[in-house]
Order: C-alpha cells, then structure tokens, then sequence
C-alpha cells in the first residue's frame, strides 16, 4: 500500500513543479541577467509617477499586486487617492493664480 | 516583543530554506504574526518553497534602497493571514545588501510581526553575516554528515562574534536542528548518530527531522511541508520545533512516518 502511496506521491507534485519552474524561469530569463529590470516593475514605477505629478499620493496607500502566469500576468495596483479636487493647489504649495 | 530568529548552516543544501518556509508556518499556525525573510540575495528560492514565486513585485534590495515600502514588499501567504513573505532580490550587486539597511529593515519588520524568520544563505559572508546580525536566537541547520557539523561549527562561531548581540558582550541562544536524519542508518552506524553530532557540537538540540518524501513533495507543489503535509514525520518534528522555540517544554522525539491505511487515505485526503 505504501509503495502505491509512494508511487502515486510522486506522480502528483513532479508536474506541478515542473509547471511552476517554466512559468517562473519564463519570466526570469526575459528579466534577470542583462540588468534588465522587471517589465512589470518597471510599468508600476512610471504608472506611479505619471499619478503623482497630478495627485498627492500616500505611498503607504499604495498596494501593487502581481501574478505571473504562463499565458499572461496581471498587474494590479491599488492607489488610495485623497479627494482629487484639492490636492493639486495643496501639494503646489504656492497657488498658481498669485 | 519580537523575536528574530536566524536559521543559518554554512553549507549548502542542508536545508535552511525548507525549515525556514516550514517553522514559519507552523509558528504562524499557533497563531502568531510571523514573517520569512529571504537573505539569499542573488540567489531567491523562500518564494519557490512557499509557492509565491508569481506575485513577487518588490524584494528587500527594494526596499534598503528606497524603491518601495516595506508594506510593498511584503507578501501574504494565500493560506494562512498570519504569515508574510519578504523576498530577497535576485541583483549580482553582492553590496546590494548595505548593515544600515537591514538594520533599518528590521527594526520595522519587529513593530509588525511576532517572528521575523531569517533565511540565510550559504558560506560565511557578507550575505550570511547580515542575516544573523540582528537576530536573538539560532537555528543551526545540520545534516548527520562530516561537512555540514564542520560548516555548522564555524558557524556556531561567528553568531559568538560578528553579530549585534555578540558586541554586547552577551552569547546568542543556539538550537540545532538536525535535518535528514534516518534512525536506522544511524543505528546501524552507517550515519552519525544525534549523540554523535551533539557531542561534537556541543548546543541544545531543538529537534531531528527525518529524511521524508514529503519535503520533496512540498516543495514542489511549492508549500511549507508543515502546511502540504501537517500529518508528515518531518511536519510533526518542525511544529514540535516551533514549540520549543516558543518557549515550550516539549521532549525531543523522531516522529516517524504513519503507514496504516487510514493514515493513508486520510493523507490523500489532504493533499
């Protein structure tokens, strides 16, 4: 019974984990290596800073989700935005009409 | 208080990122708020183990340099809200990793969690000496095999002499695990026994995990073998582990692998 256990065991988890590495390696090989950074990474970095120039955004507000799949990834990122009708005279500092 | 927890070796392969993803589990089970930090910059693998491989956006090198918050950084595991995961980087800077940084990075993971859990990685470098810097206690990850007691014995050594707690004159508490082990080789004399490497070592055992297909079998569906398989031999060694760790008064044991039908099925059950 063990053997079948042991057999059937093994059976299982080795796809998953093959599964899982090309995924992964995919994704690192296009990435890692050539000091190239991360698409993604890179896409959240500028997506950021386009927001900012308009918005004061908390940074500690900010949740970015990622998951890397074979066929395509997702890219989530959650921004808490402080009513948007006020900030841009509040972070300025000096108002524009002066 | 936190508690930060080094899980080093010297060698490589024994086993540190294994106990790392399973300990953290199994103290995050008990219900404390814990986190595994990834040391081995470089070189990441703690994603792999504990299955988060795909959701890594930010790591620590990020973090030290400012590129994200840690809260950013930090990833929680899908199975238990207790548990987060920081991941290393994988840069070839080998000074990507700077003491300020992690000291700065530490400090804030001790407000957060109960358990910060560091893994390290292998040699005695920079890497490897960063990763025990800050931490109050040890485990000492040890195969019953000639290199790795000798690695572990150097490592024993410089946790006496380069870490924080070590400049103030104090000793860290050391604990070693002693992974794939195998009770009837060892009783054959065809391995070093737990005595032996006690003997040799000369720090409390905090306990002995025997060599089980179900490590192999957790790492690939990429969970801690403490959550893929917490009916195991080696699951039930590391939640006696955590115990110990927590300040529990458990006695050693080598739990050994149920093989009765209904362990069986209920196994199958699980997985």
């Amino acid at each position: 019974m063990s053997f079948l256990a042991n057999l059937f065991n093994r059976r299982s988890s080795a796809p998953v984990a093959r599964d899982r590495l090309q995924i992964l390696l995919a994704h690192e090989r296009a990435s890692v290596g050539d000091g190239k950074s991360d698409l993604l990474v890179q896409l959240q970095k500028e997506i950021m800073e386009v927001i900012s120039r308009h918005v004061a955004v908390d940074q500690d507000k900010v949740q970015v989700k990622l998951d890397r799949g074979s066929g395509c990834s997702m890219l989530e990122i959650d921004i808490e935005v402080p009513g948007i009708e006020q900030t841009p005279k509040e972070k300025g500092g000096k108002p524009h009409s002066a | 208080m936190a508690q930060v927890l080094v899980v080093t070796s010297g060698k490589g392969g024994v086993g540190k990122t294994t106990t790392t993803a399973a300990l953290g589990a199994a103290l995050a089970k008990s219900g404390k708020s814990v986190v595994v930090v990834d040391f081995d910059v470089g070189l990441r693998n703690l994603d792999l183990v504990m299955g988060a491989e795909r959701r890594v956006v930010f790591d620590l090198v990020n973090v030290i340099q400012g590129d994200a918050k840690l809260a950013q950084a930090l990833i929680r595991d899908k199975r238990l809200d207790t548990l987060s995961l920081l991941p290393a980087s994988q840069t070839r800077d080998k000074d990507a990793l700077t003491a300020e940084g992690v000291a700065k990075v530490m400090a804030e993971l001790k407000e957060k969690f109960d358990w910060v859990v560091c893994d390290s990685p292998a040699g005695i470098e920079r890497g490897a000496q960063l990763a025990m810097s800050h931490a109050d206690q040890a485990v000492i990850v040890t195969n019953p095999e000639v290199s790795s007691v000798r690695d572990s014995d150097r490592i024993i050594g410089m946790l006496d002499s380069t870490t924080e707690i070590a400049k103030t004159g104090e000793k860290m508490p050391k604990h070693l695990l002693l992974t794939r082990y195998d009770p009837a080789r060892a009783a054959r004399g065809e391995m070093l026994s737990v005595d032996d490497v006690l003997e040799i070592l000369s720090i409390p055992l905090i306990g002995i995990i025997p060599e089980s297909q179900d490590v192999l079998r957790s790492s690939n569906l990429g969970a801690p073998v403490t959550l893929a398989a917490p009916e195991s031999a080696p699951a039930r060694a590391y939640f006696e582990a955590a115990r110990r760790l927590a300040g529990e008064k458990v006695n050693v044991t080598i739990p050994t692998e149920k093989k009765g039908l209904f362990d069986w099925l209920f196994k199958r059950g699980a997985a």
